[in-house]
C-alpha cells in the first residue's frame, strides 16, 4: 500500500484497537471504540471531530493521564518504539511524559502554574528529564523562550503578565524543551484570536520541522488541519470513519460524515443560500446505535448499515473509509 | 437612508477602571437597514460585545447617539425602556450561562410574554408553544431544564426567548461560537429563516469570518474600540482596504490544500485601551504606519457603502 500520498518514514507510534469507557453511577460511556492509527517520524496527523467524539480521550490515553476511575482502558496497545505504553508501570511512564511524548492542552489560561515564573516552569521539565545542573536548565529555558519568540529577559515573569497567545507559546516551550519525539496538541489555538492563532500555528510548524517532531493535532477546525497536517483521521462516536492524506480528504472526501462536515461550513469564497447541516444530533455515547454509529443521520443509510460490523475499505491507495456504502477498490 | 432601522452616531462607551478610563467603544458610527444583517467582527477586546449591549441599553452609553426608527433613544427613562425592550432583544453567546438553570423551557419562553402584561397565562402558553415550534424545539421539551439539553437546543431556547415579543431588532452576540460545526449550521439556517419570515434586523457579532460572510449583508471591522472599516460583505472579502482587515483575513486558515496561503503576520502586541493616545490604535502593529497615523482618523467613503478609517488608504491600495 505504498502508492498512496501518505508520508512515508519510520513508524514512531502505533495505536491498535483502543477501547476506552467512562463509568459512573452505573452508566457506561463508550468514549473510544476500537481506534487504530499510526504516526510516522516527522509526520503531522490531524484528528478531526466534534465535541464528545473521543479525540481528547485518545490523546490522554497515549500520554497516560486518563483518570482511572472513571476512565477504563478495556482493550488496545499503544506502541512507541517497540514498547507498549499501556503495559508500562507509572514509574517508567513518567520518564516518557515530557521527554518522549509531550502534550499541549486547549486552554493556555489554566495550563500554567500561576505561582511559578514562566522560566522556572520550562526549566522544571528540563531538570526532571535531563541530568543537568540548575544553571544549565535555566539556560535551556531561556533558549526555549527565544525559540518561541519571547525575549529571554522575561524569564522571571509570571503567567498573568502575559497575553493568551504568549501563554500558549510558553506552554509550547515547556512541551518542546526536551525535544520529544511526539507532540500531542489538543486544540492548541481554539482559545486564541485568529491573528494570534496564525502566529502560533506558524511557530509550531517551524519548530516541528526543525526538531523533526511528530505531531498529533486535535482540532475541530478543518482550516487548521489543511494548513498544518500531512494526514487526517476523522473521528465520530469514538471511531475513525475516514483516514487519508490531507489532499485526499479535502479533494475527495468519502465518508458521509466527512461530507456532512464540509457541507456545514460557511465558505469564504463560494456562495450558498443555506448551509446543509447534518440532520439530528451526535449519538448518546451511553447508548450508541447498532451497526454504524452514523446511520441514523446518514442519507445513504441502507439496511446493512443498521446492524453488525462495518468494514474498513480502501477507496484509493492509503485512503480508508469505515462505511458500507462507499465505493471502494477493495475491502481491507 | 430611507429604510434605516437603527443608527449609531459617534457612539462612545468608556469604563472607569482603577488604572484609568477604558475606551471600550470609541466614536463608532453606522446604520443598519431594516430586514438586513450587519456583522461586527474583530478579535477579543475590540469592543464588539460592548457595542452590541450599548445599542440595546444593557449598558448606558457614555457619549454619542443611538437612533431607532428615526427617534433618538440615547437616553430613555424606565417607562420608555420597557416599551423599547419589546423591539430590541439579544441572543447571548453561551447557551449554558445565559439560561436560568431553574426555569424550564416553557417558563423561559413565557417569561417575556408575561412581563409585557399583554398576555394572560393561557395566551402566553399558546404563544410559547407556537414559538417553540418555530425554532424547532419539540413540544415534549416543555418541562425540560437547560441542563438536560445539549448546546444546540439550549441556543434554540435563547432564540425563542429573543423573538417571543416579535422584536424588530436582535443583537446576536456570538450566537454560534460555542456550538459544534454541524449544530452551528442548523442554528444559522434557523436565524436566516426567521429573518425572512419576520423581517428581522440583526446585528451579528462574531470573530468567525466565514460565518459573518455567510450571514451578513454588511460588515463592520473593529479594532480596540475603533471602527476601522465597514463595507458590504462580499466586497470586504474581495477587496479589504484597511491594513488590519487585510491582516485579519489573511490569518484565517484556508481549506484550500492546493495553494499555500500568503499570510500577513502582525508584529507586536495590542496597545492598551486605557487612556489611549489619539490616532489609530492599530498603528503600533501596522506595516504602513506613518506620522499622520497619530492624528485622529476619519471614516472616509471609498465606494458606495464602503468606508475606511485610514489616512493612507489610497496609497496602500
Amino acid at each position: 500500500m505504498s502508492e498512496g500520498k501518505m508520508k512515508t518514514g519510520d513508524l514512531l507510534l502505533s495505536v491498535r484497537d483502543l477501547k476506552v469507557v467512562y463509568t459512573s453511577a452505573g452508566a457506561t460511556v463508550e468514549a473510544v471504540n476500537g481506534v487504530s492509527l499510526d504516526i510516522k517520524r516527522g509526520e503531522s496527523l490531524g484528528l478531526v471531530g466534534e465535541t464528545g467524539a473521543g479525540k481528547t480521550t485518545i490523546a490522554k490515553a497515549i500520554i497516560g493521564v486518563l483518570p482511572d476511575p472513571p476512565a477504563k482502558i478495556l482493550n488496545g496497545e499503544i506502541i512507541l518504539q517497540d514498547s507498549d505504553l499501556l503495559k508500562l508501570p507509572e514509574k517508567e511512564m513518567r520518564k516518557v511524559r515530557g521527554k518522549k511524548i509531550s502534550m499541549i492542552f486547549q486552554d493556555p489560561m489554566t495550563a500554567l502554574n500561576p505561582l511559578l515564573t514562566v522560566g522556572d516552569q520550562i526549566a522544571e521539565v528540563v531538570s526532571l528529564h535531563e541530568s543537568v545542573s540548575k544553571k544549565e536548565a535555566m539556560n535551556k529555558a531561556m533558549e526555549m523562550l527565544e525559540m518561541v519568540g519571547i525575549p529571554a529577559d522575561r524569564y522571571a515573569e509570571f503567567p498573568h503578565q502575559f497575553s493568551g497567545g504568549m501563554k500558549q507559546r510558553v506552554v509550547i516551550a515547556i512541551a518542546l524543551a526536551c525535544n520529544p519525539e511526539l507532540l500531542l496538541a489538543d486544540e492548541p489555538t481554539t482559545a486564541l484570536d485568529v491573528t494570534i492563532q496564525a502566529q502560533v500555528m506558524e511557530m509550531i510548524s517551524v519548530l516541528q520541522k526543525k526538531l523533526n517532531t511528530s505531531m498529533l493535532l486535535i482540532t475541530h477546525d478543518l482550516g487548521v488541519v489543511a494548513e498544518s497536517c500531512d494526514n487526517v483521521a476523522v473521528i465520530y462516536a469514538g471511531e475513525i470513519v475516514e483516514y487519508a492524506s490531507k489532499e485526499d480528504l479535502f479533494l475527495d472526501p468519502a465518508h458521509p460524515y466527512t461530507l456532512g462536515l464540509f457541507g456545514s461550513l460557511p465558505s469564504l469564497t463560494g456562495d450558498v443560500d443555506r448551509l446543509t447541516p447534518i440532520p439530528g444530533l451526535p449519538p448518546d455515547p451511553e447508548n450508541l446505535p447498532d451497526g454504524c454509529s452514523f446511520h441514523p443521520r446518514c442519507r445513504y443509510a441502507a439496511e446493512e448499515c443498521k446492524h453488525g460490523s462495518v468494514p474498513f475499505k480502501e477507496v484509493s491507495p492509503d485512503h480508508f473509509v469505515h462505511c458500507h456504502m462507499c465505493h471502494c477498490e477493495k475491502e481491507v | 437612508m430611507a429604510n434605516t432601522l437603527i443608527e449609531a452616531k459617534n457612539l462612545k462607551q468608556y469604563f472607569n477602571t482603577p488604572r484609568g478610563k477604558l475606551h471600550a467603544v470609541d466614536d463608532v458610527s453606522f446604520s443598519i437597514e431594516k430586514g438586513t444583517t450587519m456583522g461586527v467582527v474583530g478579535e477579543s477586546g475590540c469592543g464588539k460585545s460592548t457595542l452590541g449591549r450599548t445599542m440595546i441599553h444593557l449598558l448606558e452609553s457614555t457619549g454619542g447617539q443611538i437612533l431607532f426608527d428615526g427617534e433618538d433613544i440615547t437616553k430613555v427613562n424606565k417607562k420608555q425602556l420597557i416599551k423599547l425592550r419589546e423591539e430590541m432583544q439579544i441572543i447571548f453567546q453561551d447557551p449554558f450561562s445565559s439560561l436560568n438553570p431553574r426555569m424550564t423551557v416553557s417558563e423561559t419562553v413565557t417569561e417575556p410574554l408575561l412581563l409585557s402584561k399583554r398576555f394572560s397565562k393561557k395566551e402566553a402558553e399558546e404563544r410559547a408553544d407556537e414559538i417553540m415550534n418555530t425554532v424547532g424545539l419539540s413540544a415534549r421539551l416543555w418541562n425540560s431544564y437547560p441542563h438536560e439539553l445539549d448546546g444546540g437546543r439550549r441556543q434554540r431556547i435563547g432564540v425563542a426567548r429573543a423573538i417571543a415579543l416579535n422584536p424588530s431588532f436582535v443583537v446576536c452576540d456570538e450566537p454560534v461560537s460555542a456550538l459544534d460545526v454541524s449544530i452551528q449550521a442548523q442554528i444559522l439556517n434557523l436565524m436566516q429563516d426567521l429573518q425572512e419570515e419576520k423581517d428581522l434586523t440583526y446585528m451579528f457579532i462574531t470573530h468567525d469570518l466565514s460565518v459573518v460572510r455567510h450571514i451578513s449583508q454588511n460588515i463592520c471591522v473593529m479594532y480596540l474600540g475603533q471602527m476601522v472599516e465597514t463595507s458590504p460583505s462580499k466586497e470586504l472579502f474581495r477587496q479589504p482596504l484597511h491594513p488590519y482587515t487585510k491582516a485579519l483575513l489573511s490569518a484565517i486558515p484556508s481549506t484550500d490544500v492546493r495553494h499555500k496561503k500568503e499570510r500577513i503576520l502582525l508584529k507586536g502586541e495590542l496597545v492598551s485601551p486605557v487612556d489611549p493616545k489619539p490616532g489609530c490604535r492599530f498603528a503600533a502593529r501596522c506595516n504602513y504606519a506613518c506620522d499622520r497615523c497619530h492624528e485622529p482618523q476619519k471614516l472616509e467613503k471609498v465606494s458606495p457603502g464602503h468606508f475606511v478609517s485610514c489616512c493612507r488608504v489610497n496609497e496602500i491600495n
